[in-house]
């Protein structure tokens, strides 16, 4: 059966993690065997201002970058950068904030970005395994806990 | 365990592995966003990779291993590619005796440049063939093909990359047929090295007849693809273009052009001649445009409006669609801004305080720029703010010459910066100068990398070092000061007040590590003396 290609935004601001939680996407997706292709802007740009990163997936992707108002899900890190990433969304479209997430429940704030990858992961056809071997391949080991707790944090139904 | 046959690589990664996979001598280059990751890896990977002061003294250094028969490769971003024009031109008359390979990262929408330059215009300028990859996947192939073509026709060749294709991580299957660079070695050829004019006239000839053999390769057997598709239109795109066209008309014919110079003009001819409408998409500049119609083939093209920035799916669409209508504007995020503990913060504090005229240079610091600061008057090219503000104190009426300031980093001070200084002390304004350097002890806008100045190697080993302050008092700067803005917050405002006052030629460091290096520099300072004391117990600790 052919897979269509779906797209996903990551938004927020630098040092939240935003290219961290498309690296772990990008891997697991690319371990379930899909074509993928990432993009973002590095450098001057990412001095603590607003970051997005863009992935996509599916059986043969072509342009890198998520065409305006063609994203599947959107994942939104900062609540302030989500009316500014809105129009990337299409009709229908998945919109992931923080909000989904339990401050209290989170070991660490800063995984915050893989507790809102659990989310994700719940609409997405990849198994968990490889979300768990993306994860770890991106953090070293003394992390690997408190991640695949946000994880699965994320991950159980609301 | 066997390897895996696909990767994701980001198309500098893969450029990196393209290079070690040919067994690559040598990479050289300077950090420039988006080209520095690839010698990054490069080292990491086991190869040989150094940074240089700048991209001149790079393609240089590439240039001699070349000679010498090995297999080079050298970085630089698209600007970098205007400070190594002098030696690629003449490069380009003299070849090499084994392989260089010039990457060129150019980018469209200036994510993180002072102009969008298309570089597609050197390798015509120059006479030096060009590569234009479109995915990780053709930036593994087309490096190895472009070693290839280098070492075939003893020729420079250039690899054009964008932002887009630096940074985007796609799919790799790596397979590498090259044989074995041979082993090194120099044999004299004055007349094709030494370019006086009587070596040079016809050296000039044995260029023009190597481009048009590689013509004729291209023509014949280049990395140009044809996608079949319906008549009615025909799209010939090159480099990430060609991914956005495909998307955006996925039932259109297309020829994407590999090797966009020399232009296979008949593969060209033949394709325009065989759809009703043929239109060039690409990005930058009309390069393809000017080139296809210069040769008298009658192609559509995009308008004007979409020389600026990157194109995208979207734009393309409206490319096709013949759509000038005004695009919408991109909303506004958070600007980028300086580290809250930023040392440099100390400095622009001050020299907003005392109303500076503030000749700028490149780096992180140039967000000096930027509110509440408003702190920086001039950006325009690595180390233009010494020699900018020098023709500031020249030309103004000396209240006002009395306030100029010129700022520099430090990786910006050892690219270009020196010769900065030598034309202040020969060519002293009356009122003195005053140069401050924002010495962070890394080049921290690319991503933290060394240089000469901070006495590392690419790969963070102890190396020779230079001191700034011992450089400008040998070079005839009357006041040289060192300060720690953190230590001594005062002190600068204090030193910079005087020497503003003064006719002076005056130096100050602000000399105090980046927050983001700090614990890494520390790190790399602890491995060092560790491998020195190993060093001094293995000689019998005799010291």
């Amino acid at each position: 059966m052919a897979r269509p290609v779906t797209n996903v935004v990551f938004a927020g601001l630098g040092g939240q993690g935003v290219i961290k939680a498309s690296d772990i996407l990008s891997q697991a997706a690319f371990r379930h065997g899909y074509d993928v292709k990432k993009s973002e802007i590095h450098g001057m740009s990412q001095r603590g201002g607003s970051v997005t990163s863009d992935v996509r997936f599916g059986d043969e992707v072509l342009s890198p970058m998520v065409t305006d108002g063609e994203t599947d899900y959107l994942v939104v890190l900062a609540p302030e950068e989500v009316e500014s990433n809105r129009r990337r969304l299409r009709e229908g479209g998945t919109l992931i904030t923080p909000d989904r997430i339990d401050p209290a429940a989170l070991a660490n704030p800063k995984s915050l970005n893989v507790a809102l990858l659990g989310v994700l992961s719940a609409h997405l056809d990849i198994p968990e395994s490889l979300w768990l071997d993306a994860i770890h391949q991106a953090f070293p080991e003394k992390l690997h806990r408190t991640n695949d707790a946000a994880f699965a944090l994320g991950r159980k139904p609301q | 365990m066997s390897a895996p046959d696909r990767y994701l690589w980001s198309g500098n990664e893969a450029v990196a592995h393209a290079a070690l996979d040919a067994g690559v001598t040598l990479g050289a280059g300077y950090p420039g966003t988006p080209s520095t990751e690839i010698l990054e890896h490069f080292s990491a990977l086991g190869g040989r990779g150094q940074w240089s002061p700048n991209e001149k003294v790079a393609l240089e250094v590439g240039l001699g291993a070349a000679f010498a028969r090995g297999r080079v490769l050298v970085t630089m971003k698209h600007v970098g590619l205007n400070v190594a024009a002098d030696p690629l031109f003449t490069a380009a008359y003299t070849g090499v005796s084994g392989a260089l390979v010039v990457i060129s990262a150019d980018d469209p929408g200036m994510a993180s440049s002072q102009n969008e330059q298309d570089n597609r215009r050197y390798a015509v300028a120059a006479g030096v063939p060009m590569f234009e990859p479109s995915d990780s996947q053709e930036a593994y192939d087309f490096t190895l093909a472009a070693i290839e073509t280098s070492e075939r026709w003893h020729i420079p060749v250039i690899l054009r990359m964008t932002t887009r294709v630096c940074h985007s991580l796609t799919v790799v299957r790596p397979a590498c047929r090259l044989a074995p660079p041979p082993s090194t070695a120099f044999e004299h050829d004055i007349a094709g090295r030494v370019m006086i004019p009587a070596n040079a006239r016809p050296a000039h000839h044995r260029l023009r007849q190597k481009l048009a053999e590689i013509l004729a390769w291209n023509e014949a057997s280049g990395p140009n693809r044809f996608f079949e598709g319906d008549r009615t239109t025909g799209i010939i795109a090159s480099g990430i273009t060609a991914v956005h066209a495909r998307e955006a008309a996925p039932t259109a014919s297309m020829l994407k052009i590999g090797m966009s110079y020399p232009l296979p003009i008949e593969a060209i001819r033949r394709f325009a001649d065989s759809v009703d409408r043929c239109i060039v998409i690409e990005e930058g500049d009309p390069y393809l445009a000017d080139g296809i119609r210069a040769a008298g083939i009658r192609v559509d093209d995009k308008p004007e409006m979409y020389r600026f920035g990157e194109l995208n799916v979207t734009r393309v669409r409206r490319i096709l669609a013949g759509d000038v209508s005004p695009e919408p504007a991109a909303p506004k995020g958070k600007p980028p801004a300086l580290c809250n503990n930023c040392p440099h913060r100390v400095a622009f504090n001050a020299l907003h305080e005392m109303d500076c005229l503030v000749a700028g240079d490149i780096g992180c610091y140039t967000l000096g720029a930027l509110p509440p600061f408003s702190a920086m008057d001039t950006c325009v090219c690595m180390g233009a703010s010494i020699s900018v503000g020098l023709g500031m104190r020249h030309a103004l009426p000396e209240h006002q010459a009395r306030r100029v300031v010129s700022v520099i980093g430090d990786s910006t001070f050892v690219h270009s910066g020196i010769t900065g200084l030598a034309e202040m002390v020969y060519n002293r304004p009356p009122t003195g100068h005053v140069v401050v350097i924002l010495d962070n002890g890394t080049t921290a806008m690319t991503g933290l990398q060394e240089h000469p100045g901070t006495g590392r190697t690419l790969d963070h080993h102890a190396t020779g070092k230079i001191p700034f302050e011992d450089l400008a008092r040998s070079m005839g700067v009357e006041q040289v000061h060192v300060t720690d803005p953190f230590e001594q917050p005062e002190e600068f405002g204090r030193l910079l007040k005087k020497a503003l006052a003064s006719n002076d030629l005056t130096l100050i460091i602000a000399r105090r590590p980046c927050l983001l290096a700090a614990s890494r520099i520390k790190q790399y300072e602890r491995a060092a003396q560790e491998s020195e004391c190993s060093a001094a117990a293995q000689s019998g600790g005799s010291a």
